[in-house]
């Protein structure tokens, strides 16, 4: 499923396992957990990073389990409730108070990449693992708020239609230059490392949390209005 | 007028005679019509190529046809007659259950590169031929929904700017350096190869036309609204 370490100022969710990391009830429930323990226990300077273990981050939501209800009409209410249940552990990463990472060391797809776009920052592979949107190739529609995710985190209009309404699969590198993510590295353990470096820099900062998840939330309005997330102004700047 | 002609998967709706191709209630109107005809003969895999004959893909609206009312009242409304009619041109557009594709072989201005731009790609001459928004070199306001469709589909702030607010000619290679359009090529002949080869490669994924046309549609939700176009969830997968 997935666990939670704290190493001094950093906080680690790992999705555990060889498997997809498929988001399914179980495991959007264990990370949902996973991320109020992190806000619990945040303080100035936390910092969040995100990885997995195997050949896949997440391949998106469990569809067998969604198939295995027997009937069309059974399966489509389960791949709704599990779209339903993804809203929450968005808006607690979008809430959480304190820089988020995901270090993506191996293939992301559909709600898969909508958690790893959820953070912050998204690093990658270069030599293996690819960003995939499968939903055209397979007949689905897109989730409103994956929708206004890529909007709000997407600049490029073109990039938005190649990885959404073209089904691109896109490696590292191309992912790097289009600014779908900060950086691409040669290996796994490159990865790994880099995003430790990058939320030991983001942790020396000190930033107070709860001003972080506000002005956060003010990048991204639409989406934060369709997950019923208000905001708060904060006046009394430290000096 | 125009013509729509199948080959293959392919549909090619061109507007045909060496003039302006000035969209005009008559243009329109038959532009309308090819576009249900599509609409009715379509089938996965199918693309959509739009094109144009002579120095011009379109110059616009008639304003000629405006003017020559007589009045300058009779003039507004012959001109917002004209807007509110390409409506259903731009709808029909993004409603069509195919990727579609606009080979700009001319000059594409105002109303006329609001057609271009309102297919999925577009692609263009280097050789010859600009993008042009004249309205503010002529006075005229831009209708909502043209303001809409540039600023979903052209990302990048100082590029819409420059098209909207500063009359800027924007030939092939500075549009595909600042994402306006897909590709541009050194001559008519190999744009129209070009479209030829993306509609084939498109057609290729054989994507399911119905949910390709609510993907599409997600992509651009400020424009839908604007011309009042739903959009369906599809959530029952082809695995």
């Amino acid at each position: 499923m997935c666990t939670l370490e704290k190493r001094d100022n950093l906080f680690i969710l790992t999705l555990t396992g060889n498997d997809e990391h498929r988001l399914n009830p179980n495991l959007i429930s264990s990370i949902l957990s996973a991320l109020s323990q992190a806000k619990v226990q945040s303080t100035h300077g936390s910092v969040l990073i995100t990885l997995a273990q195997g050949k896949f981050f997440s391949n998106g939501f469990d569809l067998d389990w969604a198939q295995s209800a027997g009937s069309k009409q059974g399966a489509q209410e389960r791949l709704l409730h599990m779209v339903e249940s993804l809203k929450p552990v968005v808006a607690a990463l979008l809430n959480l108070p304190m820089p988020t990472i995901v270090a993506v060391t191996g293939h992301v797809a559909a709600a898969g990449f909508g958690l790893a776009f959820s953070h912050d920052y998204v690093i990658m592979r270069r030599d293996r693992g690819i960003i995939y949107m499968p939903e055209m190739d397979i007949g689905l529609t897109i989730p409103n708020y994956f929708l206004a995710l890529f909007r709000e985190k997407i600049g490029a209009a073109s990039a938005r239609r190649d990885l959404l309404l073209r089904g691109l699969k896109m490696k590292g590198d191309e992912a790097e230059k289009r600014g779908i993510v900060e950086a691409a590295y040669d290996s796994e353990g490159e990865v790994r490392e880099a995003s430790v470096r990058m939320a030991e820099d983001l942790a020396k900062r000190k930033w107070e949390g709860e001003a972080y998840a506000e002005i956060r939330k003010g990048l991204f309005p639409e989406l934060c209005g369709m997950l019923g997330l208000a905001t708060k102004a904060f006046a009394s700047p430290r000096l | 007028m125009c013509t729509l002609e199948k080959h293959g998967n392919l549909f090619i709706l061109t507007l045909t005679g060496d003039d302006q191709h000035r969209l005009n209630p008559n243009l329109i109107s038959s532009i309308l019509s090819a576009l249900s005809e599509v609409k009715v003969q379509s089938t996965r895999g199918s693309a959509l190529i739009t094109l144009a004959q002579g120095k011009f893909f379109s110059n616009g609206f008639d304003l000629d046809w405006a003017q020559s009312s007589g009045s300058k009242q009779g003039t507004e409304e012959r001109l917002n007659y004209m807007v509110e009619s390409l409506k259903p041109v731009v709808a029909a557009l993004l409603n069509l259950p195919m990727p579609t594709i606009s080979a700009v072989t001319g000059h594409a201005a105002a109303a006329g590169f609001v057609l271009a731009l309102s297919h999925d790609y577009v692609i263009m001459r280097r050789d010859r031929g600009v993008l042009y928004m004249p309205e503010v070199d002529i006075d005229l306001t831009l209708p909502d929904f043209f303001a809409a469709l540039f600023r979903e589909k052209i990302g990048a702030a100082s590029a819409r700017r420059d098209l909207l607010l500063r009359g800027l000619k924007m030939k092939g290679d500075e549009a595909e350096k600042r994402g306006i359009v897909e590709a541009a090529y050194d001559n008519e002949a190999k744009v129209r190869e070009a479209s030829v080869r993306m509609g084939e490669d498109l057609a290729k994924r054989k994507w399911e036309g119905e949910v390709y046309a609510e993907i599409r549609k997600g992509l651009y939700p400020e424009l839908c609204g604007i011309l009042g176009l739903t959009t369906k969830v599809f959530a029952y997968p082809r695995l």
